[in-house]
């Protein structure tokens, strides 16, 4: 049997490669199942973890992905390798939470970051290759005398593929997205009407199919050397030649009199005047998105308030939950209240109810017309739409959502406070009020401090709160950026998704900043309520 | 003393009331006969199961709440399981990196998973291209997604309540000649019953009404949640489509009280235990 007695000791911390001398030779290899069964399951399990990996691998392999190959046989070695050594016993149970760790937290953190520092957004989401042949695409024009040809329009791996013939000179061509393939005339079979009625590895979509997906069609542009083929309606395509057209020379693009000229730094093409093209390619930009927060008054201004107002809201609705699931709590806890479990189950209901939905409801109950808030106040106030009321909802909505659960908890925690702490303080002289103040809210507040904490760096960034009730707004006419119930977190959630163009690289720059200050708060935070002192244990 | 009762009932009257309006106005809705918003008020004029009918023909409403609740039970058991192991790990070994390992996972979890949404985005379509069962609109992907942005919470949080069972227990079973995993099953894990249920219950609640990472990783029409489902239902035109809302937030409901009744037997318990500490 397995022994790792000083493993699992306080007293004698073993350290790997450590281990004290074994004193009995006759038994077989420290870390090794003697019984049958012991050995059969562990056999299964290694089965298991190469299986996985060989299932993993194979479409790896069949798609030719070196690098995804590697990291599927690096990850099943590590696994195979601790699961099987008996030296580690502690890293056995830690391999499940290390890979999605590594997977779903440390991997997109590290993007995050390396997208930091470029300027990956709108029309600078590729290399500059991409950026060329979109420029020229984009510019393409018919020309009179250009090339026209006999389209069909078929599907290849489900992506839309023109089938093109050229009837002048006799030539059949497959083009898509990436460029123009020669098809062999031994492939293709010929309709009446000079089209191509049918081609090896491709299926011809149907009239109906072909109008279904019109919009697709028309957007396909298949780019060849000087310009791009085009549909024009669902049976003919044209060549056109493009406008703009880039000089590898002068590194630079031509078109209409006009050089814009390539800018490394900004990764886009700028005319004299300052003119850019809508198409860049993502470069480096160095800190300037990390320092642009700080130092862009714009920017910093907005951030500013946003963090003002984002502290406010946590530290209020932590606050405020608190106070009413206390209050409550205390409320039920006397030995002659009556229907307390009733008024527990129906105080309860809110914490029960999908928050997400709710949250819209509230949404809906500030409405200024038909919001149940102005019915049952006989008002017309539009709640949402001015900062403080706006302000005041959000906290309202979070308040409700809130509060049952810190009610839960304090509840559990009054009844476990001594009541001979009570007695003592009684026997002492002190009032209710003193008994209150000075023995029963300190222990409970020492209870309730972990909740209070992780609640607190949860609403740091509620994101849900804010957004499915006001989307941040209301915005204020002169800087549509930012609104006024706005955290960090929407804030820099607009900037990466929103619709005025993503900055997704100053976003990643931001949510490098969100994440610093809610990491520190929790450290921070833990270190008091004792929870390192368990690390230590 | 009598004067105190009534104003304690007072409280209790007042906040229940408060907890109770938002709920009735949804009651309301999901029963107004003409299913808009303008015309709802506190006490439903007539009742009626038109808009329940509508949203079950008109939508793909129980696909979106079978696709809910499997995705929601798997995250809870698979992150259970995970982060019991990592917290047997840091409760009863020591070994080299375990302060650090402690640390990094306190630290790590601060970081909100949804901004990450492009590389996480990035992860799915290179996993899509070879293992579509794991990729974009596939249950098992945001499983490992979700359980992956929680392990490290549940990992502290069901540490420290195996922390509190006296370590004695489970070394007797080792001094007996029994393995750790033996040990692990037949000790820790049943003496740990109301942690392990509430930590599933979070998990479960928050899978539930986990909104965003669901709306860009399950946008086909049979993947959807009830999260994504309902948001579409009312983002749009909001008055006329508010009752069959209603509805679907009543029935959102279910599962959650369902959870909650199930693991109830441990949740005051396990509520406590899990933020009073020592």
């Amino acid at each position: 049997m397995t022994r790792h007695l000083t493993a699992g000791r306080e007293t004698a911390p073993s350290r790997p490669g450590h281990e004290p001398p074994r004193k009995d030779p006759g038994r077989p290899r420290r870390g090794w199942p003697t019984s049958v069964s012991g050995v059969l399951a562990r056999l299964l399990v290694a089965g298991l973890l190469g299986g996985i990996g060989i299932l993993a691998a194979s479409p790896l392999a069949a798609a030719r992905s070196w690098t995804g190959l590697a990291v599927v046989a690096v990850a099943t070695a590590a696994a195979l390798f601790v699961y099987l050594s008996p030296r580690r016993p502690a890293a056995k149970y830690l391999i499940p939470t290390t890979f999605l760790i590594l997977a779903f937290q440390i991997f997109p953190v590290v993007y995050t970051m390396s997208l930091a520092v470029t300027n990956f957004g709108d029309g600078h989401l590729g290399g500059k290759q991409d950026a060329i042949t979109a420029i020229e695409t984009a510019s393409v024009q018919r020309t009179p005398g250009s090339a026209e040809f006999r389209l069909t329009v078929a599907e290849r791996d489900g992506e839309l593929v023109f089938l093109l013939a050229d009837p002048a000179r006799g030539l059949l061509y497959a083009g898509d997205g990436t460029g123009l393939r020669k098809l062999a005339p031994s492939d293709v079979t010929l309709g009446p009407d000079g089209r191509v009625a049918a081609a090896e590895g491709h299926e011809v979509l149907t009239v109906a199919q072909a109008a279904a997906r019109t919009g697709e069609i028309t957007e396909l542009t298949v780019p060849v050397p000087g310009g791009a083929i085009r549909s024009q309606g669902l049976s003919r395509a044209y060549q056109g030649t493009a406008a703009l057209r880039y000089e590898k020379s002068c590194d630079c693009v031509e078109g209409d009199g006009v050089v814009y000229r390539a800018d490394p730094e900004q990764g886009r093409f700028t005319a004299a005047d300052g003119t850019a093209l809508p198409q860049g390619w993502k470069v480096t930009v160095g800190t300037d998105n990390l320092t642009s927060a700080l130092t862009d008054p714009r920017v910093r201004g907005d951030v500013l308030g946003v963090f003002g107002w984002n502290v406010f809201f946590a530290v209020g609705v932590v606050v405020l939950t608190a106070a009413l699931g206390i209050a409550v709590a205390l409320a039920l806890h006397h030995p002659a209240m009556r229907a307390v479990r009733l008024y527990r189950t129906l105080i309860i209901l809110p914490y029960a109810m999908p928050a997400f939905a709710m949250l819209l409801v509230w949404r809906d109950m500030f409405n200024t017309d038909f919001g149940l808030i102005n019915w049952l106040l006989d008002t017309r106030v539009d709640w949402l739409g001015t900062p403080s009321t706006a302000r005041a909802s959000v906290l309202l909505a979070q308040l409700w959502l809130g509060f049952p659960y810190m009610f839960l908890v304090a509840t559990g925690a009054l009844q476990a406070i001594p009541s001979d702490v009570q007695e003592a303080a009684q026997v002492d002289g002190a009032g209710p009020w003193q008994r209150f103040r000075h023995v029963t809210l300190p222990l409970l507040l020492l209870s309730l401090a972990p909740l209070l904490v992780s609640s607190l760096a949860f609403n740091f960034n509620n994101f849900n709160g804010i957004f499915l009730i006001t989307s941040g707004g209301p915005f204020p006419a002169d800087d549509p950026a930012v609104g006024a119930t706005d955290l960090l977190i929407t804030y820099t959630y607009r900037m990466a998704f929103g619709q005025q163009g993503a900055q997704y690289g100053l976003a990643a720059a931001m949510s490098i900043y969100v994440y610093l200050i809610v990491a520190v708060l929790s450290i921070v935070s833990f270190r008091r309520t004792r929870a390192f002192k368990e690390v230590d244990r | 003393m009598r004067g105190g009762l009534a104003l304690r009932h007072l409280t209790a009257l007042l906040v229940t009331l408060f907890a109770l309006l938002p709920i009735l106005f949804v009651v309301s809705a999901a029963l107004n006969p003409l299913g808009t918003l303008s015309s709802t008020t506190l006490i439903p004029a007539g009742a009626g199961t038109g808009n329940a009918r509508r949203l079950f023909t008109t939508t793909s409403f129980w696909t979106w709440y079978g696709n809910s609740i499997t995705i929601s039970a798997l995250t809870a058991l698979t992150s259970v399981t995970v982060s019991a192991l990592s917290a047997y790990a840091f409760s009863r070994f020591r070994f080299r990196g375990r302060r650090t390992g402690l640390v990094a996972l306190l630290v790590i979890q601060a970081f909100p998973q949804f901004l990450a949404i492009v590389p996480l985005y990035v992860i799915f379509s290179t996993v899509s291209d070879h293992w579509p069962a794991f990729g974009l609109n596939s249950v098992w992907g945001v499983v490992l997604l979700y359980v992956g942005g929680q392990v490290g919470v549940n990992t502290w949080l069901i540490k420290s309540f195996f922390d509190s069972i006296p370590r004695e227990l489970d070394e007797a079973m080792l001094i007996d000649g029994a393995s750790h995993h033996q040990a692990f099953l037949r000790v820790i894990l049943p003496l740990s019953a109301p942690i392990l249920a509430i930590s599933a219950l979070l998990v479960f609640i928050a899978t539930i009404n986990e909104f965003l990472i669901a709306s860009v990783f399950l946008t086909g029409d049979d993947s959807r949640t009830l999260a994504v489902g309902l948001y579409g239902l009312i983002a749009g035109e909001r008055n006329s489509t508010f009752g069959m809302f209603a509805v679907g937030t009543l029935l959102t409901a279910i599962p959650t009280v369902a959870v909650f009744q199930f693991l109830q037997r441990y949740i005051v318990h396990g509520l406590t235990a899990g933020s009073v500490k020592g």
